[in-house]
């Protein structure tokens, strides 16, 4: 099992959830993960009904048997000036560039840096060892990028290495990159069954293959529960109108003659039904495509609900009882 | 349950008032119109939305040019502007008078093109072969977002078309296209800039010397941090782009103020989630501070029912009832024995003693308007080979498809009404969900059309 799990996915699909849900699922008995925020857009924080995460590890959830998660919101300006004094005692130095604009320039505009520190934020954690040589976080779990951008985000190292030849940065960027291409990481990628996320996906993994990272599960999201299968839709398109709204009126639904109430669901019934067959092909069609590509498969119930603090601990269990952990 | 209760449920899934429609066609017709703007966080169909804006404003008469960012592969072919050439091309199929051209955004051609348009041949090729500026064409964190800024002032400069349709990068966040080119541009006239060239500059003003001092010590920082070669890289840019650094603040300033210009409307667009919706809260916030003009919410995906004045709750009660009525046919049938489900308010059916090797068919009469000639008929043209599926068992299924059609119905009606009760000056336009993606002129139509109507129009509800 990788130390370092990267989630990522096509916008909409639910990633942050289904990466705050692996980092419980993780945490369960008496292990401690680490759930890392790349994008600042405090979604972490949203899904534990807290308060906006400042730049620090904080406990945020107990899981069930004692494990513990963690959570972190990498701030990039904070994480450079921490590094500028980690590694070359430039305090000082470091408000003076952050002054002139150069903190600003090296975490928004500079391309790569950015991602640099982020990134190696997540891997300093996933190295990070007590005075007992024990590993601090036994899981780092990271809300990635989306899927279209995922593979640079990841692979940005790789490209400073190349842009920066020598000095500090290049040898940071090399050392993130030696855990991003090893068996310590595995790149997760959210998708729902619909076309686009699912065709994200597939072109996702084609990227993630050629640039050599290691990929992951396929995790689809929001699964809409089975309520009519092929052959029954197939006899409700044969079952007379009359026959089903005489159904409806023994069931307490009012008159089923013409005009009665039992009589007037049947039509909307009907159509709903129709609009459930279409969608349950197009679902049937995009299962197939996400099987050939050949990775493991998990699938995720939509909450009825709404997405609460409970339905992550449901969903944490269904990945576990899936055997993703 | 009664008739009665029935009509006060649909009282009470009404009281929600919808807020202040948007009206699309009015913004699509209005000459003054110039730029729509549709921004929105990932995956709510923004890009999907643009091109039927455009489309259905070109049926409408307009001369349309849609500025696409990132289009979903099909979607892309079906307009024709699968390849990437960074201009736009008219799009064939189109009904009307109009007209409706398409593109998609290649970011490092449009930044190449600045550079050749603004420095001499000599010092484009300079630039162009720089390692920094190759990165950072090729995707910094607001390259992208710049670019499209840029593009956008490029085809107005143009004057071409009279309306273009702009989408928005995904970005990590909705707002990064706001800010991008003011990153940029505050970066290009900062500090940071002058400490970087003043190697270049040495001995500039008496004055500065002081200054000078401090800079070189900042330089060596920056030495330290980057590495030399980078720093030297950078350097080398920066001293290359001087001159077109004035040329770069002025165009990010005039796009920013076309953005606030009366001819620009922007359009929010949202899935009706949680996310998407706290995303479009924070935008329409932004855009009013901002002071550019927000025409409205555009809210895809969303659902309806016919029947929504049956609950989930009765849905699924009525479902179970019917269930109910199944378990007791079938052990009847096993057992060889007929119980009377008498218990369960169902009459014995006469015809299932006789046709046991069917499926059993109870054929409820207690209710008082239940009982009908049609019945015996409908009966009889019934499928024989149902199997283990009775009538009720399916009526059931129909039942349960239609609880979670409900409770889908009520989520999405809380998130909606929760951003209303936020923003109620916001004018919304629902779309509602289609089964599939769209990815022919004929499916942009069709979205088009529901944007127009403004309220979840139900497939095949007639007119």
């Amino acid at each position: 099992m990788s130390r370092l799990q990267v989630v990522s996915g096509k916008g909409g699909t639910g990633k942050t959830t289904v990466a705050a849900a692996l980092a419980l699922a993780l945490a369960t008995e008496g292990k401690r993960t680490l759930l890392v925020e790349v994008e600042g857009r405090q979604g972490i924080a949203q899904l534990f009904e807290t308060e906006a995460l400042p730049y620090e590890e904080r406990k945020i959830a107990v899981a069930p048997g004692g494990g513990e998660v963690y959570a972190l919101a990498i701030d990039p300006e904070l994480a450079l000036l921490d590094y500028l004094q980690m590694f070359y005692k430039m305090g000082s130095a470091g408000r003076a560039l952050k002054k002139l604009g150069a903190i600003d320039f090296a975490t928004t505009v500079a391309p790569g840096l950015r991602d640099v520190l982020l990134t190696g934020k997540a891997c300093e954690a996933v190295r990070r060892k007590d005075k007992s040589g024990r590993f601090v976080y036994d899981y780092v779990v990271m809300d990635a990028p989306p899927t279209g951008r995922v593979t640079r985000f990841l692979n940005v190292n790789d490209e400073v290495a190349g842009l920066a030849k020598i000095g500090p940065i290049h040898n940071q960027a090399q050392a993130v990159m030696r855990v991003l291409k090893s068996s310590e990481t595995a790149v997760h990628l959210v998708t729902l069954l619909e076309e686009m996320p699912v065709q994200e996906t597939a072109d996702g993994i084609a990227e993630l293959h050629a640039a050599r990272l290691p990929v992951g599960r396929v995790i689809v999201n929001m699964v809409q529960p089975q309520v009519l299968d092929d052959a029954e839709l197939e006899l409700v398109r044969g079952t007379p109108r009359a026959a089903i709204a005489q159904s409806l009126s023994a069931a307490g639904l009012g008159g089923a003659r013409r005009g009665g109430h039992a009589e007037r669901l049947v039509d909307p019934l009907l159509r709903q039904a129709d609009e459930y067959a279409e969608r349950y092909t197009l679902e049937h069609e995009q299962r197939a495509v996400l099987g050939e590509l050949g990775l493991p498969l998990h699938e995720l119930p939509l909450l009825t609900e709404g997405m609460d603090l409970a339905g992550l601990y449901e969903l944490a269990t269904e990945l576990r009882e899936q055997g993703m952990t | 349950m009664s008739p009665e209760a029935d009509r006060s449920h649909t009282q009470a899934h009404h009281h929600l008032s919808p807020a202040r429609g948007l009206d699309v066609d009015p913004l699509l017709d209005d000459p003054k119109t110039r730029i729509i703007v549709c921004c929105g966080s990932g995956g709510v169909g923004k890009t999907t939305t643009a091109a039927a804006l455009g489309l259905r404003a070109a049926e409408r008469g307009r001369k349309v040019v849609v500025l696409t960012i990132d289009p979903a592969r099909r979607l892309a072919q079906s307009m024709g502007i699968d390849s990437l050439d960074n201009t736009p091309r008219r799009v064939k199929g189109v009904e009307g008078d109009g007209e409706l051209h398409a593109m998609m955004l290649d970011m490092k051609r449009t930044f190449d093109e600045i550079v050749e348009a603004h420095a001499d041949p000599e010092r484009a090729a300079a630039i162009l072969g720089n390692p920094f500026y190759q990165s950072l064409s090729a995707g910094f964190a607001g390259t992208q977002e710049y670019m499209a800024m840029e593009k956008l002032g490029q085809l107005r400069a143009k004057d071409e078309w009279d309306l273009i349709v702009v989408d928005t990068p995904p970005s990590r966040s909705a707002l990064d296209f706001l800010d991008a080119p003011k990153r940029l541009g505050s970066f290009l006239d900062g500090k940071l800039i002058r400490v970087l060239l003043a190697p270049a500059k040495v001995g500039g003003r008496a004055g500065m010397k002081f200054l000078n001092v401090g800079m070189s010590m900042m330089t060596g920082a920056l030495g330290k941090l980057l590495g030399g070669q980078l720093l030297k890289d950078v350097q080398t840019f920066v001293a290359a782009m001087d001159s077109m650094f004035g040329g770069f603040r002025t165009r990010a300033d005039a796009t920013y103020k076309l953005l606030q210009a009366p001819g620009t409307a922007f359009l929010v667009v949202a899935a009706p989630e949680r996310d998407a919706l706290r995303e479009a809260a924070y935008f329409v916030e932004r855009l009013a501070a901002e002071d550019m003009p927000l025409a409205g919410l555009v809210l895809n995906r969303v659902h309806g029912s016919a029947a929504d004045r049956l609950s989930a709750e009765r849905a699924l009660a009525a479902a179970e009832n019917l269930e109910e009525f199944r378990i007791v046919d079938q052990e009847g049938g096993k057992a060889g024995l007929r119980n009377s489900p008498d218990t369960y308010g169902s009459s014995e059916s006469p015809s299932s003693e006789t046709a046991s090797t069917t499926a059993p068919e109870p054929v409820p009469e207690h209710a008082s308007e239940a009982a009908e000639e049609g019945s015996p008929a409908a009966m009889d043209t019934a499928p024989s080979d149902q199997g283990a599926h009775s009538t009720d068992q399916l009526t059931a299924g129909l039942l349960r498809l239609h609880a979670d059609r409900m409770q889908l119905l009520s989520r999405e009606q809380r998130t909606r009404d929760r951003f209303t009760a936020l923003h109620p000056e916001v004018a919304v336009a629902e779309v509602a969900a289609l089964p599939g993606d769209v990815h022919d002129l004929a499916g942009l139509r069709d979205i088009g059309k529901r944007l127009a109507a403004g309220r979840p129009e139900l497939p095949n509800s007639g007119a």
